[in-house]
Formats: C-alpha cells, sequence, structure tokens
C-alpha cells in the first residue's frame, strides 16, 4: 500500500482561472442582483404576501442540506472507521463548510433588512427554531473547522476521533432543525409534520454526497491527479442507496397525507392538479432527480462508467433543487384552510391557489451562493492540503493487490 | 482649640455640603419626575397590564356582504396606501366571504390579527421582534425585525403583510418600514388612550355595529357580557391559539 500523502493543487492554469473567473462572475451578478431587490423592495421579486418564500430559499435551504451531507464522508471514516473513507475526510468536511457557507449569504441576502444581521446576532427568542438554527450552523463552523485542524495537525490528532462524532452529532441536529422549519408550521397544509426532519436527514445524505462526487471527481480530472475506481465505486453504491432512501420518505409521506381525509386536497395539488408542481415532483425529482440515477448507478451497462455518474450526481442535485421547490413552494401556493370545508374568498387571494414565478434576480442571488461555495473550495484546496496527491486504488485500500 | 476647629470645619462643611447637595438633587428631580407624570399621562404597567385581555366579537349577522369600511377605516388611520399592486400591497384587515356549498349560505366577515394568546408568529420569530404585549395586543417592534417573514409563514391566518416597497407620508403613532412584516396593531395607540379601535368606530359610523371591541378579563365589560350571553366561534380554533377575535352567528 502506498503512502497517503496531500498536497495544495497548484491551481495556475488556464482551466483554474477560468472557473475562479466564471464562478467570480456568477457571485458578482449574484450581489448586483441583491443591490437591486434591496433597493427597490421586494415588489421587484416573484416573491408576494402569498408566497413570502421563494427561489433563494430553495437554493438556501438545498445548499444547507448539501452541506450537512457533505459532511458525511468523513463521519463514516472517523465514527464508523471505515478506513477507505479517511483520505476523503478533509475535503468532506471543506465542501460541508463551503456549502452552508453559500447557503447562509442566500439566505441573509434575502432578508428584508440584511443590513441587520448584527441583530439576529444579539436577540434571540430561543422558542424560534429560526434562533435555534443560528446556534446550530455557527456551531457547525467551529465544530467542523476544529474536525478539520484535529487532521491536519498531528499534535492535536488525538482529538480526531471525538470532534469527528460530534461533528456527526452536531450535523445530524442540523439537519433536523432545518426541517423542523417546516416541520413546526402548523398552519400550512403541506408542512407541520415530524416526518420532515428525518427526511430532510436522509435528502441531506443523498444531494450531499451527490455533491461530494461531483467536486471529487472534477477536481481529480482537472488536477490530473488519480483516482481509482474503488473509491468511486464505492461512493455511487453508497449513493444509490440514500437515493431509495430519499424515496422511501417522500413515498411515506404522502401515503400518511393520503389517508387523512384533512390533508387530500393539498396532495391533489401537489401530484396532481399542481400544473408546475406536479410537473416538478413527478418528473424532475421523481423521473430525473431519482428513478433515472438509480438505473445509471446500479445498471450493469453504465454503473462503471464515469460519465454515467456524474450524470446521475448532477441529476439528483437537479431533483434534490426540485423537491425543495416543490415542498417550500408548492407548501405556499396551495391556499391556507382558515375555513375547512367551505368556499372563501377575498380581496387578500383567500381560498385561490397562489401563483408564484421566480424573477432572474433571484435565481441569480441562488446561483450565487453555489458559486460562493465552489470558489471557497476552489481556493482552499490551493492553499491548504485538503487533497490527496492520489486516490489510486492501492492508496486507499489496503488489500489492494 | 483652633487647630481642632480649623480641622473640623471640613467636616462640618463636606456635611452641609451633602445636605445641601441631596436637597438640591431632590429639588431638581421632583418637578421632573411631575412633569413626566403628567406627559405620560400613564405608567408602563397601566398601559399594557396583564389584568385586562383586548379582545373583539364579530357579528356576522350585522357583518354586511359588500360594506367595506372597517377595513378603509383601517387603512386610514394607518395610512396604508398601496400602490396598486395587490399581491404585494400591506392588507392588515380584509373582507372575506365564506359559502357552505352544502347549504348554500353565504356570510361576510373581517380577519385581521388575531392576537392569540399563543401567537405562531412570536414563537418561530428569531428576534423576538414579533411578541405579546402584558395586555395580550401581538405587534412586531420594527426595530429589531429582520424581515425573514417566518412569522407570515406561521400566521394561520394570513393576517401578517411583509413590506415590499419604500413608503411614504407614514402615521407617526403607526411607523412602519420597508423590509419588515407588519400586521393589525389593535389600534394599540389609541387603545392606550381608552379609545376603540378605527375599524369598530368605523364600522359603528356605517351604522352596522356589528364589532364589540373591549376587556375580555372584565367581566362587566360590553365584550364579555355579549361573549357570555351568545354563543361565539374562534377561527381555526382546533389549533388551540386561543385567539382574542371572536366571531358571532357563525
Amino acid at each position: 500500500m502506498k503512502k497517503l500523502h496531500y498536497q495544495e493543487i497548484e491551481g495556475n492554469s488556464s482551466k483554474f482561472f477560468l472557473l475562479v473567473g466564471i464562478l467570480g462572475c456568477i457571485i458578482l451578478f449574484a450581489l448586483g442582483a441583491t443591490y437591486y431587490m434591496e433597493h427597490h423592495g421586494h415588489h421587484v421579486t416573484g416573491m408576494t404576501n402569498q408566497v413570502v418564500w421563494g427561489m433563494p430559499h430553495v437554493f438556501a435551504i438545498f445548499l444547507i442540506i448539501c452541506a450537512s451531507g457533505a459532511l458525511n464522508i468523513a463521519s463514516i471514516g472517523t465514527v464508523f472507521g471505515k478506513s477507505m473513507y479517511k483520505p476523503l475526510a478533509r475535503l468532506s468536511c471543506l465542501l460541508a463548510l463551503a456549502l452552508l457557507a453559500g447557503g447562509l449569504a442566500v439566505l441573509v441576502l434575502d432578508l428584508g433588512r440584511p443590513d441587520r444581521l448584527i441583530v439576529a446576532m444579539t436577540y434571540y427568542n430561543f422558542k424560534s427554531i429560526f434562533a435555534w438554527n443560528i446556534y446550530l450552523y455557527t456551531g457547525f463552523f467551529a465544530i467542523v473547522i476544529v474536525y478539520i485542524w484535529t487532521m491536519m495537525d498531528r499534535t492535536v490528532s488525538k482529538y480526531y476521533k471525538i470532534a469527528g462524532t460530534t461533528a456527526f452529532i452536531w450535523r445530524l441536529a442540523l439537519t433536523t432543525g432545518t426541517g423542523s422549519i417546516f416541520g413546526f408550521l402548523v398552519a400550512r397544509q403541506a408542512y407541520d409534520a415530524a416526518i420532515m426532519a428525518p427526511m430532510f436527514i436522509v435528502m441531506s445524505f443523498s444531494f450531499g454526497l451527490a455533491a461530494f462526487l461531483l467536486v471529487l471527481m472534477f477536481s481529480y480530472q482537472w488536477t490530473e491527479r488519480e483516482l481509482g475506481d474503488k473509491v468511486v465505486i464505492r461512493l455511487k453504491n453508497l449513493l444509490g442507496v440514500f437515493v431509495a432512501g430519499v424515496m422511501y420518505f417522500v413515498i411515506a409521506k404522502h401515503l400518511t397525507n393520503l389517508y387523512a381525509t384533512e390533508h387530500h386536497a393539498v396532495e391533489a395539488f401537489i401530484l396532481s392538479d399542481g400544473g408546475m408542481i406536479t410537473k416538478l415532483f413527478w418528473i424532475v425529482q421523481l423521473g430525473l432527480g431519482s428513478i433515472l440515477p438509480l438505473i445509471l448507478l446500479y445498471s450493469p451497462k453504465t454503473a462503471n462508467s464515469r460519465n454515467a455518474i456524474i450524470s446521475a450526481c448532477s441529476l439528483i442535485l437537479v431533483g434534490g433543487i426540485a423537491q425543495v421547490y416543490v415542498i417550500l413552494i408548492g407548501g405556499q401556493l396551495f391556499p391556507l384552510q382558515l375555513f375547512p370545508g367551505m368556499e372563501v374568498s377575498s380581496s387578500f387571494f383567500d381560498g385561490v391557489v397562489n401563483t408564484y414565478s421566480p424573477t432572474p434576480a433571484e435565481i441569480l442571488l441562488g446561483l450565487g451562493g453555489i458559486a460562493l461555495s465552489l470558489i471557497i473550495v476552489t481556493f482552499a484546496v490551493k492553499f491548504l492540503k485538503f487533497l490527496p496527491v492520489s486516490l489510486a486504488d492501492d492508496v486507499v485500500d489496503p488489500h489492494h493487490s | 482649640m483652633a487647630s481642632n476647629e480649623k480641622e473640623g470645619a471640613p467636616v462640618n462643611t463636606r456635611r452641609e455640603f451633602l445636605v445641601k447637595i441631596s436637597a438640591a438633587g431632590a429639588l431638581t428631580i421632583t418637578p421632573g419626575l411631575f412633569l413626566y407624570k403628567v406627559a405620560e399621562a400613564k405608567s408602563d404597567n397601566e398601559l399594557a397590564s396583564a389584568n385586562k385581555r383586548w379582545g373583539m366579537l364579530i357579528d356576522t349577522a350585522r357583518c354586511a356582504d359588500g360594506c367595506n369600511a372597517c377595513v378603509e377605516g383601517c387603512n386610514k388611520e394607518h395610512g396604508l396606501t398601496g400602490h396598486g399592486r395587490e399581491a404585494t400591497d400591506a392588507q392588515w384587515m380584509r373582507k372575506v366571504t365564506v359559502t357552505d356549498k352544502s347549504i348554500g349560505k353565504t356570510i361576510s366577515l373581517p380577519i385581521m390579527c388575531q392576537h392569540c394568546e399563543n401567537p405562531p408568529c412570536a414563537d418561530v420569530c428569531p428576534t423576538g421582534a414579533s411578541f405579546k404585549r402584558k395586555d395580550n395586543i401581538v405587534l412586531v417592534d420594527k426595530h429589531i425585525c429582520i424581515g425573514c417573514r417566518y412569522c407570515m409563514m406561521a400566521c394561520p391566518y394570513k393576517a401578517r403583510s411583509f413590506i415590499h416597497e419604500e413608503l411614504s407620508n407614514q402615521k407617526s403613532y403607526s411607523p412602519r418600514g420597508k423590509g419588515t412584516v407588519e400586521s393589525c396593531t389593535f389600534c394599540v395607540h389609541r387603545v392606550d388612550q381608552d379609545k376603540q379601535p378605527a375599524c369598530v368606530e368605523a364600522c359603528n359610523e356605517s351604522g352596522h355595529k356589528a364589532i364589540v371591541f373591549g376587556d375580555m378579563k372584565d367581566p362587566n365589560s360590553e365584550l364579555s357580557v355579549a361573549l357570555k350571553t351568545s354563543s361565539s366561534r374562534q377561527i381555526r380554533a382546533d389549533l388551540g391559539l386561543n385567539p382574542g377575535v371572536r366571531y358571532k352567528n357563525f
């Protein structure tokens, strides 16, 4: 078995500068979009008093889900002692931090008063799941940074296991908090379900691993470092299990709702009458984002193809955005039930299915979050030893012959 | 002796000085306190007392379909002029038409912040900007609202509006701000001066007299008597929020 060795990437190729340039441009456009929305007020977005959270929240929540999931690869190595995952742990932690930073940036920049961020840091209502999340997010940054430190500095490596275990428990709490943002909303028919928290955890396993695999494969391809099949095949097989896990939760959630008469209307909206929401659910979330990736990952014809794996990961992420969109936007488009069983109408859109068309500015802000995450990773691997020089089969697998 | 006197002199002077300064201090502060009393008229405790719970009873039999007096009264009082954009303009109060299709009965009623005893908006607010006064009036502290809109997601009554654009010509007693959330205040500025909310006055002026406002904890208030002598209901009572706004003949 060859020795594992970490090294910064050179980061002086034209590809590197092109990547940084493109990501930088997206971030600049996103900042411009933010200024435009904040200067004019939210009336220039697709968001209204009916659909109060829009595309920025879809991206922010998606990135936060991905962040906690991206940390799993490190956890599997540290907490569950799987040695093949240990070389991937540094990148896993880095990606988790970067994705969380990207998600939070989007969330903060969409606030009505982003200038009052300091207020959010100094005034706490401890009954609010949002306030808990502020602690969960800042704690996540601190714990994962310590975790990386225990990996990179031998003098503190004795704390590696405890840091990794703490990070693992913390990330489960964090995703529970994210899911509970919806689970705790008693007023909305589409939310208010305890299953939201565990479903979000499994979603994070799936989306986070898909994001990690993509970053891993592209960074090794572009830096021309060796990435063996053992790592890739192991990760993609695990990814398939997570995709199936998400499907299980989605089916359980909808079947449970379909049994209760009070939820028939909202289920009918999501599953059959919701127009774009229904299409996103069946075609993008389930078809393209779940079933097709499963075929690509497990079918004997494609199972070992890198391109198929890249396609599957990309599809899972697109399906993931669609899933968050269906939950978040779909749940708001369906009218609040003030008088169950009655027909209602008003000047304030009572009783009608709302509409939402995201504007380019909102989408740009969301894409800015993704670009911010990726540019953090890009610079971090250039300046710090995150990536092993080689992840060839004989490096990662002690039993490789 | 002389030296003693000399030694004692400063002691006396210090004592005298302390007495004089205390008296002068008291004289300076007291009129201020009196002036404060006069200006404020009521102490903080009197303004919002836990011994009171403000509430409303809306008689849907008196509330006329097509009449919008309460909504107009509210809009005028708080300067809710709008920008001609229905989806993003603020509405603190709205008339809702409810039809029971199985029996073909239609009624019209106003809906606004229900001033819940257990307000979900205040529960979810991360900064505590959404809060409940001692007298159960639910308000938004515009100074610490960060505009996250989680309260709007949590409110079962769709009672809250987000300020989507710049405002002008605001009322000094009802400050509002772009990027923050707002809702019916039960006209707290009027209630603190023992006046009725603007919607109640407007409804009375229209001749319908469909809204009774008062203290639910005072057994002799018009509201308490009306609540005791007639059956009323809460909207979404199943949520257990115990709203302060009740509906009669519905």
